[in-house]
């Protein structure tokens, strides 16, 4: 049999690539890949758009497939209760001609965090920027989900600035009655809310239990030690916090394009510190506490993370009023000027 | 010698690494087996480059592309080849360039027909790929990074076809020979207009028994692909990056 190019780049491409047939979206190219399968650009024909489609990879085993697509069935749906602007929306979830699960996302333009932080070189942007992370993962908080994944490559900053929180293919559901770590039946296992409204009836999403192939999750250097002992029924809040002190101090330790690795301030290396503190009791109990440190130090106020010496607090005391001070002095010195002028 | 249809199963054990441990083995027939699946593989990219690279009428390049693999047999070319410089298939094109220098120095070509007898070389079809049998305007003849390239996408060709013969060998003994005809249809007749919907309805069959029947059929189908990608490859690092040529990813 002779097969024509085109049937040869179906081949070549065949196996993995997504059938889209029956869909209302058209493949464009491929974005990136993730542990469970790959992000590809598409265009929705319906609404003339461009969406990120993720689709799993074709399953090596036939036990494999269904494990999979509850992961990403539940990575959707865990996007799918996270309505902020800082977390990537997504627009659908559905099944591929080939059988493979998909979702839908919003394509988003712009870069990664990495990459932005080359063209920011002013440590109070940089803290602005993180101050926005904070801001998606403490509304994730406060919906009972973990993303067990924070680092700069999982952070997209659009055009505009705006800041998107990626990828919570790793993301965990606490209980929402307790907010508290529950022990599971296995120790690698993330816990999910019933949803008596899924279109899954029999899948794994609505019980509690969805495994991680027995292997730890995450990225080291950003993931907490709690996370890469395998603890995860026992993981909550200050998890992520960890992973936020790692991706502070990656931030203000970036060199821009052209200049030199900033020094970091004491007060920010405590806070990077605290937030990163392999014991999880002494870091910040929630993601506000780290915000507020932040935004303290944005506006030269003392940190929670650090006691300052009486020099370090006049110091600073000097700079956050240096205006009235250097005015007083102006205007004392004018008054001992004109004392002295008229005594003569 | 084997036909180019032979069929997974008759092809080298799966514990056997590759073709060029076969082709160094002590055995005349592990040997004469080893050429056999090299020349399966690799006729056609070979045929197809003599003409377009060198130039060479059909009949002249019909003969020199026997000869190459006959020469490849009797001065043990592969024994010289080392995984850890280049890929097989850049040596062998290298081979194949040196050959035809070499013959055309000598001018002293003998006809060769025969030699490789138990691999039909189907020489039309293989003309008709290239587009006819009119001679190849110098002008149209591609740079040679254009020629590499020109190579690999013939080595991909003539590797899938291979694998589709094979898997429609595997099908025919595991008796889903429908499911080879719905792969057919679908992936292989570059027909835009048939869809899973169609493929139901024409062979009675749910839609989602089509789309179970075409995840099996592409799955099997890379799995051959890549069985026979293994065996043409001298090391594990070369299958990667072959794989990875193939199919854009690492091959697990």
């Amino acid at each position: 049999m002779t097969l024509s190019d085109k049937v040869l780049e179906r081949l070549r491409s065949g196996p993995q690539e997504p059938d889209l047939s029956g869909t209302r979206y058209r493949l464009l190219e491929r974005l990136a890949r993730g542990g469970m399968g790959v992000v590809y650009a598409a265009q929705d024909e319906n609404l003339q758009r461009r969406v990120a489609l993720k689709v799993l990879d074709l399953p090596e085993a036939a036990g494999q497939a269904g494990d999979l697509a509850t992961r990403l069935i539940r990575e959707a749906r865990v996007l799918a209760r996270l309505e902020h602007p800082g977390i990537v929306p997504v627009h659908g979830v559905g099944t591929l001609a080939d059988g493979r699960v998909f979702y839908t996302m919003k394509f988003v333009e712009g870069q990664r965090l990495d990459k932005f932080l080359e063209t920011v070189a002013s440590a109070p942007d940089r803290l602005r920027l993180f101050l926005r992370i904070c801001d998606a993962v403490a509304f994730a908080h406060a919906r009972h989900v973990l993303h067990r994944d924070l680092k700069p490559a999982n952070i997209m900053v659009g055009p505009f600035g705006e800041v998107l929180v990626m990828d919570w293919g790793l993301a965990k559901i606490l209980p929402e009655a307790t907010a508290e770590p529950l022990s599971a039946v296995d120790p690698d296992a993330t816990l999910f809310a019933p949803d008596s409204s899924s279109a899954h009836g029999n899948d794994s999403t609505k019980s509690s239990v969805i495994t991680g192939h027995g292997t730890v999750m995450g990225t080291p250097g950003y993931m907490s030690p709690e996370q890469a002992r395998g603890e995860v029924a026992s993981l909550d809040a200050r998890s992520d916090i960890f992973s936020l002190g790692a991706l502070l101090r990656f931030m203000l330790s970036q060199p821009a394009t052209g200049s030199a690795a900033p020094r970091l301030d004491r007060s920010l290396a405590a806070i990077c510190a605290k937030a990163a503190a392999e014991n999880r009791d002494a870091r910040y109990g929630d993601v506000q506490q780290l915000s507020l440190d932040v935004s303290r130090y944005l506006d030269g106020l003392p940190v929670s993370a650090r006691r300052e010496t009486i020099f370090e607090k006049t110091i600073r005391f000097y700079r956050r009023y240096r205006f009235f001070i250097l005015l007083m002095l102006a205007y004392l010195v004018m008054r001992i000027l004109l004392l002295l002028i008229l005594k003569r | 010698m084997t036909d180019l249809t032979q069929s997974a199963g008759d092809r080298f054990p799966a514990t056997r690494w590759s073709v060029l441990q076969a082709a160094r083995s002590s055995n005349q027939a592990e040997r004469s087996r080893a050429i056999d699946t090299l020349c399966a593989a690799y006729w056609k990219p070979v045929y197809k480059y003599i003409r377009l690279r060198w130039n060479r009428p059909v009949p002249d390049a019909q003969d020199l592309t026997q000869g190459f693999f006959v020469q490849l047999l009797e001065r043990s070319l592969l024994e010289k080849f080392d995984p850890a410089k280049s890929r097989l298939r850049t040596y062998l094109r290298l081979c194949a360039d040196s050959f035809v220098m070499n013959e055309q120095k000598a001018a002293t070509r003998q006809k060769r027909g025969g030699n490789i007898a138990h691999v039909p070389l189907d020489f039309s079809a293989a003309e008709q790929e290239l587009g006819g049998a009119a001679p190849v305007d110098p002008a149209s003849i591609p740079s040679p990074e254009s020629l590499e390239e020109f190579f690999e996408r013939e080595w991909i060709r003539g590797l899938f076809e291979l694998a589709v013969e094979d898997l429609r060998v595997y099908c025919g003994a595991h008796d889903r020979e429908r499911t080879f005809l719905l792969f057919e249809k679908y992936d292989l007749s570059g027909d835009d207009g048939v869809s899973y919907d169609r493929l139901a309805g024409e062979y009675h069959m749910p839609v989602s028994h089509v789309t179970n029947c075409l995840a099996w059929a592409r799955r099997e189908f890379r799995r051959i692909a890549l069985e026979r990608l293994r065996e043409l490859c001298g090391s594990e690092d070369e299958f990667q990056r072959e794989a990875h040529a193939v199919f854009g990813w690492e091959a697990k």
